[in-house]
């Protein structure tokens, strides 16, 4: 599966997403790429640049607004032979393709006897700030992670956006492939070529003595801001990168909470019954004795997201809320006033890069 | 063409005796699984089976038995997978509602009202896009009709021009609910999905040579690449939704329905009027009594004397590997 890089090269996470389609239909002629807008005039933030160019559109299509149909058949084709790369620009209108994802392309394989697979992706960009709203801002992949026969992949790194991409085009399953908005314009190295990186593989961003955090997604990126800023008080963390949420690599978290004795989960989702809290409550099970303090989760609130950047000013967890959890799990008094006040952005925008609308 | 009308009928038969056979050992609680007979709509299904090739595609419904049978699945992998048997054509994981025949083009019936529409319709994206000649059959139901997916689905397939052949059996009822309750007083299925952009046919469903034509002219219409074809077919179930019973008691419909609608039925006036015509002697209809009896009996057999699956088997297969 994962090979040596050869080359690699500076991009974007949209980049590289988009370095992983071509890679990926240049590679085989039997994946196609379909959704709304995939060769309108903005290419999904870019991410599907220049496909329709380059393989025709027969393989790259724009479609009606039909979330549920297209989902099925996506389905469809993959069992007539190809590998569908299904993209919505917001995860919240795949709520619409609720059956055919959990009653269809989840169950497919399993209820006809394990006769036929259903390998096909969907890609979904979830997000925050910036007004998005209640239904623009939600990261739901806990209900996702919850089905049997699904795979549920969250890069964080550019790298991992292009390995973890092609690596769900090319795996026989269906796969829910979600992109947060906040990294699109994040850069890193990226190798060049068939670079895959196996699915459900955590990975350790940071290695350190005093806790485990694990982080999904833009978590993990506020994660590094916090442990920069902590580097200089004298506490160091394993920052374990999920990556997948289904399956979840459970030896390696349990491999450093074994070491640190101390958990806390970072998740874009509100925090109940979410994946946090099935990290929690799994550490808390078998790691029982390796613990020193109770694990803490920082998610979103449960709450819907409110819109005005009035009301969602302290909705955001970020690097200075992680701080001052990380104060109470070590018992130590930790600065992180400075660390909030350093922000030279409004609180409802990924970086100064960032002008809306979405 | 010419068509096999000896085949049509056997196949037809074959379907109810099946049907009945189930319906005849339900209550030995040796099929313990939710079952949707086709008693009184074996017609759509057996003609479908002997106009599509066997490498064109099909999915179907929860009431999936007649479709499965006509397409050329195999009975006794069908019969041991409503036993909950190893044999079975989904290994005792999916019941009379999933069954599948990949062999034979026959893709897989689903148990959620419209869930295999959009599944048959991507199966004619992969044809177009493979650039072949096959076709991508759907059956479904009135209730289907009411689904969202539908319309997606349909609108889909026309934009794209695909080679799909929606095949509609309107049998009136969704459960014990009534046409009246469900679409509007006026409302004819098949002239609303042609303003969809479908080309459509439809069919009282009474003449068993006249439905078979129509269906064929359909078929052949969306195999040559002229776009996807809706045909309605007018049918009638005559036991419950779900069950081997009969449920006229319960007064959701009449008992004089039930009548007219058995009086007409296809597979007793097809086999009547063959007769009559002197195109099948009493000997031949001896002969086809038969084979339908034996073959239907030894998928019986079969499915009773197949093993169950390893319990562990419930747990494998959730991903491919």
């Amino acid at each position: 599966m994962s090979m040596p890089p050869s080359k690699e090269k500076a991009m974007t996470f949209a980049e590289a997403i988009n370095d992983a389609m071509i890679e990926a239909m240049t590679v085989d002629d039997k994946v196609f790429c379909y959704g709304l807008g995939v060769d309108d005039p903005k290419r999904i933030f870019g991410t599907t640049d220049d496909l329709k160019e380059r393989f025709g559109s027969g393989r790259v299509f724009d479609v009606p607004t039909a979330e549920n149909a297209l989902m099925g058949i996506g389905i469809g084709a993959a069992l007539g032979g190809y590998r569908p790369v299904f993209v919505n620009q917001r995860f919240d209108f795949i709520l619409l393709a609720m059956d055919q994802i959990v009653n269809g392309a989840a169950k497919w394989r399993y209820m006809f006897g394990g006769q036929n697979k259903v390998p096909m992706v969907l890609r979904a960009i979830v997000g925050r700030g910036w007004g998005q709203g209640p239904t623009h801002s939600q990261c739901l992949h806990s209900w996702f992670a919850h089905i049997p026969g699904l795979k549920v992949v969250m890069p964080t790194s550019p790298r991992d956006a292009k390995g973890l991409l092609l690596a769900s085009i090319f795996d026989d399953n269906p796969v829910i492939f979600i992109e947060h908005r906040w990294l699109h314009n994040t850069s890193g190295l990226v190798p060049s070529g068939d670079y895959r990186v196996p699915l459900g593989e955590a990975e350790f961003l940071r290695e350190g003595r005093d806790l485990t955090i694990v982080a999904t997604s833009y978590m993990n990126v506020e994660a590094l801001h916090a442990m920069d800023h902590l580097d200089s008080q004298g506490i160091t963390a394993d920052l374990i990168d999920l990556r997948c949420v289904r399956p979840i690599d459970w030896d390696k978290i349990s491999l450093s909470v074994k070491k640190t004795g101390r958990l806390l989960v970072l998740d874009i989702g509100a925090s109940a019954v979410s994946v946090a809290s099935e990290i929690v409550s799994k550490v808390s099970t078998d790691n029982w004795s390796d613990l020193t303090a109770a694990p803490i989760k920082i998610c979103m609130p449960d709450k819907a997201q409110p819109t005005s950047p009035a009301l969602t000013r302290g909705f955001y967890p970020d690097a200075s809320t992680i701080v001052r959890k990380i104060s109470s799990l070590v018992g130590k008094e930790l600065e992180w006033q400075s660390l909030s006040d350093k922000q030279s952005w409004p609180h409802d925008v990924p970086g100064t890069w960032f002008n809306g609308p979405f | 063409m010419k068509i096999n009308k000896k085949e049509l009928l056997f196949r037809m038969a074959r379907i109810r005796k099946v049907e009945e056979t189930i319906a005849e050992k339900y209550s030995e609680q040796e099929m313990r699984c939710p079952t949707h007979l086709s008693i009184g709509q074996e017609l759509v299904g057996a003609a479908a089976g002997m106009i599509l090739q066997p490498n064109d595609y099909a999915v179907s419904t929860h009431r999936g038995h007649a479709h499965y049978l006509g397409k050329g699945g195999d009975m006794n992998a069908m019969v041991a997978e409503i036993y909950g048997k190893v044999d079975g054509c989904a290994r005792g994981r999916g019941g009379s509602m999933h069954l599948v025949d990949q062999k034979v083009g026959f893709m897989g019936t689903t148990a959620i009202v419209g869930n295999s529409i959009p599944v048959g319709v991507g199966l004619g994206l992969s044809i177009k896009m493979a650039n072949e000649t096959r076709v991508s059959a759907i059956f479904l139901g009135d209730g289907c009709i009411e689904e969202g997916v539908f319309y997606e689905s349909a609108n889909f397939s026309a934009v794209q021009n695909l080679p799909v052949v929606f095949i509609c059996e309107n049998n009136l009822y969704s459960v014990y609910s009534p046409l009246a309750v469900r679409q509007p007083k006026g409302r004819v299925i098949n002239e609303m999905v042609h303003s969809l952009g479908l080309k459509t046919f439809v069919e009282e469903g009474e003449n068993v040579e006249d439905t078979y034509n129509c269906m064929l002219d359909a078929v052949t219409f969306a195999r040559g690449r002229n776009g996807p074809v809706f045909i309605e077919i007018s049918a009638y179930r005559w036991r419950e939704h779900c069950g081997p019973n009969y449920d006229n008691d319960l007064a959701y419909r009449t008992e004089e329905e039930f009548l007219d609608w058995k009086a007409r039925d296809p597979l007793d006036t097809y086999r009547k009027s063959l007769l009559e015509t002197g195109q099948i002697s009493e000997s031949e209809l001896c002969e086809l009594d038969e084979k339908v009896c034996a073959e239907v009996d030894a998928a019986f057999e079969f499915a009773v004397n197949s093993d169950f699956p390893d319990n562990a088997e419930a747990y494998i297969d959730e991903y491919a590997p």
